[in-house]
């Protein structure tokens, strides 16, 4: 009977089933109240009316329905899953959306897919991203930009920008991305989805096309809080092929949602910088302080003039600077593999993007100029880990806007800019200089645009956990999710 | 405060030979551009006294992580997959540009 109930509440809401969430999309696939060719069928047609103007999917996988039909007995049952294409994946094209890997085919799977497929997931497609996952708005994709699901005039932000639309625009059931400063969280951000960065190291970066080692952390956009949770479940843990994973268990992410925020302590950063203060991005995280009140939390503001002293350093303006140099650094030394002898293409294939950056770095990393740049931004590195250690010591997790420039910026707006991404993306490097977990959750929607705002909380190295528990509490207690169809 | 770099053409030539990226002679002034409003953002961190700061390279707080060194079969490639997405090959071998007597 219950499945009864359920079609005729999916006919009262208009609801299709390419607009469940993953856990609902589970349950209903294990309880045979769907059939995979159902969910399969809306998914695809989803993808053939949104996908030539959004340009999301740079691949798509032809044996999805074929392969989840075996999965019903699985975790993740045989749900659709969208996957950057940065992601090898084993006999399906892996371009990291350049010209020098258009042919590229990997003879095998980075670790996080063979656990997504262990798990059950099936990947729908390859999803377009800032080519070598340069960017901040997927315009620097040699394949076309993607345009943003809530308004086709407006970018979805990036490097993650074709994964983060993907989820949006509900032609998946749970997305996978990766960040190495805002690549995740900021298109979340734009596109009005939850997006989570794990702590560096606790997901492996084995088989993924590298952009920053010392930063890169793979991680999922959902539909919801609790979604991203499931996904990191399996996502998760010590990898032999990659050394700087974790030996730390994992610790099951879901049993941390729905828990009370009582004596929880909130610290607010970042809102009286001059750039954001007085935005509706500041108004925003102010607003979500009182709903933290209410949920029976201590919030206080962290002053940007605490910085700078102590050896500390809250404000983000510097952290562009070290970030910059570490990820071109890092850059140009990850992509000097790719020689055109093994597997891609010559140098000269390289997007404008790429070449400005592995530039950059080759001078950052050069005789005489290595100790002047890429040491001392190590150095400036240390002195923002250490005041986020003792911010932990008072606050259980920091929240803070997750984009800097607030709602998503209209198509075009990356165009020759070389800072572009790193300007926009000022509030997520301190953290992710420090190697720490956040997620970005909707926190406000403009009525007239549809254009989302979103909400950071960092927590803590190996401390996802408090961060999704928070960032639950504050999806169940507000109404900026409203636009996932819920059936229950 | 000191003032930043300047790069030229010239700079960019160099560095492009350095990075192996080729790039024509507009690129070459885009990019003296662009490094010229970069290096300005980059010196900021001028103003930070960083005297006895380590640097920080990785944040893991991991060392000397090892595993056993056994061959895991499953995982090896056949020499056809090897070479599968090689531009160029030749009786089983990459076949590449002669790089030694230039």
């Amino acid at each position: 009977m219950t499945d009864f109930f359920w079609l005729v509440g999916c006919l009262i809401n208009n609801m299709k089933l390419n607009e469940l969430t993953l856990i609902e999309a589970v349950k209903k696939l294990q309880a045979k109240d769907i059939s995979h060719a159902e969910l399969y069928q809306e998914i695809q047609k989803e993808i053939a009316k949104k996908n030539p103007e959004l340009n999301m999917y740079l691949t798509i996988n032809p044996e999805a329905e074929h392969e989840a039909e075996k999965l019903l007995n699985t975790p993740l049952a045989g749900v659709p899953i969208a996957v950057k294409d940065n992601y090898l994946t084993k006999d399906m094209k892996t371009t990291a959306s350049s010209h020098v890997l258009k042919n590229f085919i990997p003879p095998f799977d980075s670790t996080v897919i063979a656990k997504l497929k262990h798990a059950g997931g099936v990947i729908m497609g390859k999803t377009n991203m800032d080519a070598w996952a340069h960017g901040s708005s997927t315009e620097t994709s040699d394949f076309g930009r993607t345009k943003n699901p809530r308004n086709p005039d407006y970018l979805p932000g990036g490097s993650s920008g074709g994964s983060a639309a993907a989820v949006a625009s509900d032609t998946c059931i749970g997305s996978i991305g990766s960040e190495t400063a805002g690549s995740i969280r900021q298109p979340a951000s734009w596109c009005g989805v939850v997006g989570l960065k794990p702590t560096y190291g606790r997901v492996s970066r084995a088989g993924i096309v590298p952009m920053a080692s010392s930063t890169d952390s793979p991680g999922p956009i959902g539909k919801t809080v609790e979604d991203c949770a499931v996904m990191l479940n399996f996502m998760a843990g010590k990898d032999p092929y990659d050394a700087t994973t974790s030996i730390l268990n994992v610790p099951d992410f879901t049993q941390f949602v729905g828990k009370s925020l009582k004596g929880m302590r909130i610290g607010v950063c970042y809102i009286d910088h001059p750039k954001i203060i007085g935005t509706a991005a500041a108004l925003s995280i102010e607003q979500a302080g009182k709903t933290f009140e209410q949920l029976g939390a201590t919030v206080e503001q962290v002053m940007l003039s605490e910085s700078l002293a102590d050896g500390r350093i809250l404000n983000p303006n510097y952290a562009i600077a070290v970030y910059t140099i570490v990820q071109r650094s890092e850059v140009s030394s990850n992509l000097a593999g790719y020689n055109g002898i093994r597997y891609d293409l010559g140098r000269g294939e390289f997007g404008a993007e790429a070449k400005r950056r592995i530039m950059l770095g080759t001078f950052t990393l050069s005789k005489g100029y290595a100790d002047k740049y890429y040491v001392k931004a190590q150095q400036v590195r240390t002195l923002y880990i250490q005041n986020f250690n003792q911010l932990f010591q008072t606050y259980d997790v920091l929240i803070a806007p997750t984009s800097s420039m607030g709602y998503a910026l209209p198509l075009g707006a990356s165009k020759d800019n070389p800072m572009f991404g790193e300007l926009e993306d000022m509030l997520l490097e301190p953290s992710t200089i420090a190697g720490l977990p956040g997620i970005s959750i909707p926190c406000f929607r403009d009525e007239t645009t549809n254009l989302y705002l979103g909400m950071n909380i960092i927590a803590k190295q190996w401390d996802e956990q408090k961060m999704i528990q928070i960032a639950h509490a504050f999806e169940l207690a507000t109404t900026w999710n409203q636009w996932v169809h819920r059936s229950a | 405060m000191q003032s930043s770099l300047s790069f030229t053409t010239s700079d960019i030539t160099h560095i492009s030979e350095l990075a192996l990226i080729p790039v024509t002679e507009e690129e070459k002034t885009r990019l003296a551009d662009g490094f010229n409003t970069v290096i300005k953002v980059l010196d900021s961190l001028n103003q930070i006294d960083v005297s006895g700061i380590e640097p920080t390279h990785h944040v893991t707080g991991l060392e000397n992580i090892t595993r056993e060194d056994i061959v895991d079969e499953a995982r090896m490639f056949t020499q056809k997959e090897a070479l599968q997405n090689a531009p160029v090959s030749y009786d089983g071998f990459f076949l590449v540009s002669r790089v030694l007597d230039k």
